[in-house]
């Protein structure tokens, strides 16, 4: 008896092609996904020009009320909708061009994303109207309206939907075709769509048990330590869940981009696995500087972070070996050299590779805050911000441009609009963002709170001033590159319908290695779920039984709205 | 979830290994020495070398704090000699003490929470820095060597008011500090008289 191979299959009949239906389906996710980073980002700018002065607030005030309704927006639109409704439009992709076939159930996936745009909706109207102008880690007793709790827990609740249809999905194939390696970029996509379900429990908690019966007024008060504890078991693991789509990309899809291969098939299902355990029992960590979690267990999730740097260092080596074998495949030569030969004019690429330096200082600078005590000089200083505009706002954000400037094409039947703008929108993003962190870091360090309107502070000294401005420059420049972004997808989405030889495929690398060769135990689910269920209990277990049975409902908050 | 079978390998391919390449094995050393390395440091610089983050403490009730000692006259007490306490409660907008003076030397333990909001405790320039709960008591000890002013800032969006949320840690020279001491209790003594 033998096995069907996939490659062998592959080879015998073309990929499976998108149906109209599906790809409007992930289009509905990018155009939600875009719109969001769009009017997020806009307040960006208005924030970083407040900090030398040039408060625009006050002429948008009309509408817009604060400096912190705008970073609320911000943080909101493009930390949460930007990159949730992006990854689960870009799962469905990889699930269904990795698996080669329809999703099992696509009814699901259906409601998944209606659930989604219905808690999008009800969170937005109280964010506009400044009723959750609360930031987007909603500390409680900061109240919002009950509104922006229940639209924030649909959206969460419409992503594990879509993630059952992942599932499912993942199951089918695997009976139909038992003994054949799952295929890399789905199983990574449903390793990253569980990861979350286990993370989101955190944050369900919280505001189904403590915040939406406060704002409700069926309780008059919370715990501001537990509602933490909650926030941030969630809080930590979601960084991962935008990071995981990105290193989907840059091992499962960059290689063939760039006319090579992936380097270790085994290797890169191993760094996801660890992902996959090591990804939540780490959330104390944003919680070193907290009065009630004692410092034993602040200890043992900063060694756990260390290890989950681990599955980043060998993303770090795989990815790099695949660019570089690729690069010499193409005839490029010398040590460093041969990074000259990746095809820097492919705007995809440009994005993903400029995202990928970028976060090796945004590494080093989150292993900074990982460091326990360390962390008394960074914590709540600009330095974090600085930290996750290289993570999130650079390595996710400008992976996932990249992945548009070939998805969109891709399910739209369009010819890519300008690919040299894109490649300078890329560059700009890159050099703006250089500018900023850098500056935001240096404030960090000197002192300088995160969170507050330093153009307006009173506390402000000389030497903070030119960091300052610096800020308002990068900000600038991020603009500029923001709206060359956004004009080459409109152009692109409402250009006309190409010859279908000149629309991109979904770029997917083989790996060099046949991946029936990769053992088995590294394309098994169960017992790596298990080992994820263990360090959870283990690493929260405690901490989490003493705060709940030690819950103390006594903050009910000021009794004036303080925004 | 369906587990893979044992169905015998395909023919003409070897039995699946785990194969890693030599230098990828070297990076994978040298990355968990570094990591290795890491958490030693952090933790003989936390538990020997005394920088401690804050860890449990006391708990109060937010609602009725500004009723209770020592919250309802925060403030800074010498409690031995060189050593100080300073108790400050954060409030939407401002801090109470707005100034706490000390003389050089002086080993100030800080006891800081909340009557109303989250807010944060940062003194610039030192290793103070506390997340303030509602009902949460947060303490951290430290001494200062240098004569100076440290501002104190809030570090946690707490509304409105929050940039102006600041006080400052003033470290008088012994020889200042006694003066001052003595035109204070020179005042509090002619208010009493008047």
């Amino acid at each position: 008896m033998t096995l069907v191979d996939p490659e062998l299959q592959t080879a015998a009949k073309p990929p499976y092609q998108l149906s109209p239906q599906e790809r409007k389906f992930i289009g509905w996710h990018m155009i939600v996904a875009i719109a969001a980073l769009f009017v997020g980002s806009l307040f960006g700018p208005l924030q970083a020009f407040e900090f030398s002065g040039l408060n625009l607030y006050q002429y948008i005030e009309p509408v817009f009320k604060s400096y912190y309704q705008g970073l609320t927006l911000h943080g909101v639109l493009n930390a949460l909708v930007w990159t949730t409704f992006f990854i689960v439009g870009f799962t469905n992709l990889v699930v269904i061009k990795g698996l080669g076939r329809p999703l099992s159930h696509p009814k699901i996936n259906l409601v998944g994303f209606w659930v989604m745009l219905i808690g999008l909706l009800m969170a937005a109207a109280p964010l506009l109207l400044n009723q959750a102008t609360v930031l987007y880690t909603f500390y409680p007793p900061l109240k919002a309206s009950w509104a922006f709790y229940l639209g924030l827990t649909l959206v969460v609740v419409g992503s594990w939907i879509e993630g059952v249809g992942f599932y499912l999905s993942m199951i089918a194939w695997r009976r139909d075709n038992k003994g054949v390696r799952s295929p890399f970029i789905a199983m990574a996509g449903v390793v990253n769509a569980a990861m979350w379900q286990i993370a989101t429990l955190g944050i369900a908690i919280e505001i189904l048990t403590m915040l939406l019966p406060w704002s409700l007024g069926l309780t008059d008060a919370t715990d501001p330590q537990l509602a933490r504890t909650y926030f941030w078991f969630t809080g930590h693991p979601l960084v991962y869940f935008w990071l995981l789509p990105a290193y989907i990309s840059w091992y499962g899809m960059l290689p063939k981009q760039a006319g090579g291969k992936l380097f270790s098939d085994s290797l890169a299902r191993l760094s996801f696995w660890m992902f996959l355990i090591v990804s939540v029992p780490v959330g104390f960590h944003h919680q070193f500087t907290d009065p009630g979690v004692p410092v034993v267990w602040k200890w043992i999730h900063a060694v756990l972070t260390y290890s989950v740097f681990f599955p980043s260092m060998l993303t770090a080596f795989t990815v790099i070996a695949s660019l570089e074998y690729a690069a010499r495949r193409r005839g490029g030569t010398g040590i460093i050299g041969w990074v000259r030969a990746l095809p820097w004019n492919d705007p995809s690429v440009t994005s993903q590779l400029l995202a990928g330096i970028l976060f090796m200082f945004g590494g080093v600078s989150g292993l900074t805050n990982a460091s326990y005590n360390l962390n008394l000089v960074v914590h709540n200083t600009a330095w974090v911000p600085g930290h996750f505009h290289l993570t999130v706002a650079t390595a996710v954000t400008m992976s996932f441009m990249g992945i548009s400037y070939w998805l969109v094409p891709h399910i739209t039947g369009k010819k890519l609009w300008n690919p040299k703008l894109a490649v300078a929108q890329a560059w700009v993003w890159f050099v703006g963002m250089i500018v900023f962190s850098n500056a935001m870091h240096m404030l960090g360090l000197l002192g300088a709170p995160r969170r507050t309107p330093l153009g307006e502070a009173l506390y402000v000294p000389e030497e903070w001033e030119g960091h300052l401005l610096r800020v308002s420059i990068g900000g600038a420049i991020l603009l500029v590159s923001l709206l060359m972004y956004v004009l080459v997808m409109l152009k692109t989405a409402i250009g006309p319908k190409a010859d279908p030889a000149d629309v991109p495929e979904v770029p997917i690398a083989e790996s060099m290695r046949h991946p029936q060769l990769t053992p088995t135990w590294l394309d098994r689910f169960k017992p790596w779920l298990i080992v994820a269920g263990l360090l959870v209990v283990l690493s929260y277990g405690p901490q989490l039984v003493d705060q709940i049975l030690n819950m103390d409902l006594n903050s009910p908050g000021t009794n004036f709205r303080p925004w | 979830m369906t587990d893979l079978d044992d169905r015998p390998a395909e023919p003409d391919l070897p039995e699946p290994y785990l194969e890693i390449d030599p230098y990828e094995k070297n990076w994978m050393r040298v990355s968990i020495v570094l990591l290795v390395a890491f958490a030693a440091a952090i933790t003989v610089a936390g538990f020997a070398a005394g920088f401690q983050l804050p860890g449990p403490e006391s708990r109060v009730d937010p609602r009725t704090l500004l009723d209770t000692e020592p919250w309802k006259t925060p403030g800074v007490f010498e409690v031995a000699e060189g050593e100080y306490e300073a108790y400050v409660v954060a409030q939407a907008w401002s801090f109470s003490p707005l100034e706490i003076v000390v003389p050089v030397g002086a080993d100030v333990t800080i006891y800081v929470t909340s009557s109303d909001l989250q807010h944060g405790f940062k003194i610039t320039d030192t290793n103070i820095n506390m997340m303030v709960l509602p009902g949460q008591v947060s303490k951290l000890e430290y001494t200062f060597d240098e004569v100076g002013e440290f501002p104190y800032l809030c570090t946690e969006y707490c509304g409105q008011g929050h940039a102006a949320m600041y006080g400052r840690v003033t470290v008088l020279s012994q020889a200042d500090y006694d003066a001052r001491t003595a035109d204070t209790e020179a005042t509090d003594a002619s208010g009493s008289e008047g």
